[in-house]
């Protein structure tokens, strides 16, 4: 049995985990849940160093509890080394190397999306060759695993994530923050009643989200010098199938292309209800490539995942020094 | 003041508008790119990484507020979108007294930051992909920086 105590604060969360054998959480504890006084219900970020340096001890002691744990019991502090917001991630790499000095464990240093990928093992036994498609509100990336640990990232966005044109088309269409599940709900009751442009890419496995959030705003200010106003609902639906298609085929074409065992899909977005709709029909022609859809609670930024993940570096035995730096553009393991 | 307006009829153009400043840009300097969503202010600032010798990808800031480019100069690309309505230290004045080339977007939103002297940069969708840039120098080399664009 090996126990972790993970820790995470790459952006606007600081947590901390305590995760076992790296599939079972004993406890997973994130600021934004505990911290009453954020203001305007959590839109605004926390993300000053400060703010994490209020939150860090707390998470971690509540970790502790929760999990009827003590620091005898953990074998090594895994910690979110990059990618991220240099002042939110120092704090979280400065506490891991704190605590692990103090109780002389090993440090486990993690990439932040390795552990959204890793987080799906909370779901199930992960099995290789496996696809990955990480979405959130950072990130869109597609990327290819041949074997356990060994990541190649095949695609990614030329210019917004995901979860970021959601959140700024939401916000031209008055429907406020968080987009996505805002406008996944109001799309349910619209009609393809507008034409948007297909995103293109040069690469096949790229993706680019700039041009449709630019399209979406034209097309409000079209209507507005017509004197229409926009109709919401469809607005919503014709960006949300414009997108979520398009990201569609060029995951199957990676599918068709490289025969994964198993395509998992990782990150905020993967909650979108239409998401998984598109995604299981789109799959019917792969019948021999298990689809694994997270719940949300395994998609959102946790230490969790980064105890996943830092379970199999633990195993691999992928260990930090005290010199180990936080590294606000890492790249993923075995990435030039 | 000194005011340049400059039109771009596509992305490429706007790519290469920005890869003359970049090429131009000197240590410590810093430009505010004011335009609506979808303007066009990370394909201006991918045009300037370009110019500065920056190999990787500049993608949106918006999640991370901050992202880190290392070129023949290193590259602080602020999106301040997420920070509306909040006062926080990030610690970004260390980083702009560095000797990089800082790009903010949504820089009302941390007023505080803007050093006396800068390029403020006026950008305005007009119709599909033609963008109108006005370049707005307040100090000396940003006058320079305005002959070389022009």
């Amino acid at each position: 049995m090996t126990i972790l105590m993970a820790i995470e604060s790459s952006c606007d969360e600081t947590a901390c985990a305590v995760v076992k054998d790296g599939c079972e959480i004993l406890s997973s504890i994130v600021s934004s849940q505990i911290n009453v006084h954020t203001l305007y219900g959590g839109v605004v970020p926390e993300v000053a160093s400060r703010i994490h340096v209020e939150n860090i001890s707390t998470v971690v002691c509540e970790a502790l509890q929760q999990a009827k744990v003590t620091m005898d019991d953990i074998d090594a502090i895994a910690y979110t080394q990059g990618p991220g917001l240099i002042g939110s991630l120092h704090v979280g790499v400065q506490a891991a190397k704190a605590i692990a000095w103090a109780y002389h464990k090993p440090l486990v240093p993690v990439n932040h999306m390795t552990g959204h990928i890793y987080a799906n093992r909370f779901v199930t036994e992960l099995q290789w060759p496996l696809m990955a498609l990480v979405i959130s509100g950072g990130h869109t990336e597609l990327v290819w695993m041949e074997n356990d640990w060994d990541f190649k990232v095949i695609g990614t966005t030329r210019d917004d994530a995901i979860g970021e044109a959601y959140d700024k088309v939401a916000r031209v269409l008055g429907l406020g923050y968080p987009g996505g599940p805002k406008i996944d709900k109001i799309a349910r009751e619209g009609k393809p009643h507008y034409t948007l442009p297909t995103p293109k890419t040069a690469s096949p496995y790229d993706f680019s989200f700039s041009g449709l959030k630019s399209a979406v705003l034209q097309m409000i200010q079209r209507e507005e010098k017509k004197d229409e106003t926009i109709n919401v609902a469809d607005a919503a639906y014709c960006f949300q199938e414009t997108a979520l298609q398009s990201m569609v085929k060029k995951t199957m074409a990676a599918v068709a292309e490289y025969r994964p065992a198993m395509l998992v899909l990782a990150g905020g977005v993967a909650a979108n209800s239409r998401l998984r709709v598109l995604m299981e029909e789109a799959m019917k022609e792969y019948p021999e490539v298990k689809l694994v859809i997270p719940p949300l609670s395994c998609c959102t930024d946790n230490a969790a995942m980064i105890g996943a993940a830092g379970y199999v570096a633990y195993k691999h035995g992928l260990f930090g020094g005290f010199d180990a730096a936080a590294d606000p553009a890492l790249l993923m393991p075995g990435e030039e | 003041m000194k005011y340049l307006e400059v039109c771009t009829q596509n992305l490429e153009q706007t790519h290469a508008l920005g890869e003359k400043i970049g090429s131009a840009a000197r240590k410590n300097m810093v430009f505010l790119l004011d335009g609506d969503l979808g303007a066009g202010k990370t394909t201006l600032t991918q045009g300037i990484a370009k110019g500065l010798g920056i190999r990787r990808n500049v993608t949106s800031p918006t999640f991370t507020i901050l992202k880190i480019y290392q070129g023949r100069m290193p590259l602080y690309h602020i999106d301040a979108y997420r920070l509306e309505g909040t006062v926080q230290d990030l610690g970004f004045e260390e980083l702009m007294e560095d000797e990089g080339l800082t790009v903010i977007e949504w820089a009302e939103y941390v007023s505080w930051l803007i050093p006396e002297e800068y390029m403020k940069v006026t950008i305005t969708l007009l119709e599909e992909d033609s963008r109108r840039f006005v370049f707005e120098a307040h100090g000396e080399q940003y006058e320079e920086l305005l002959e070389v664009i022009a």
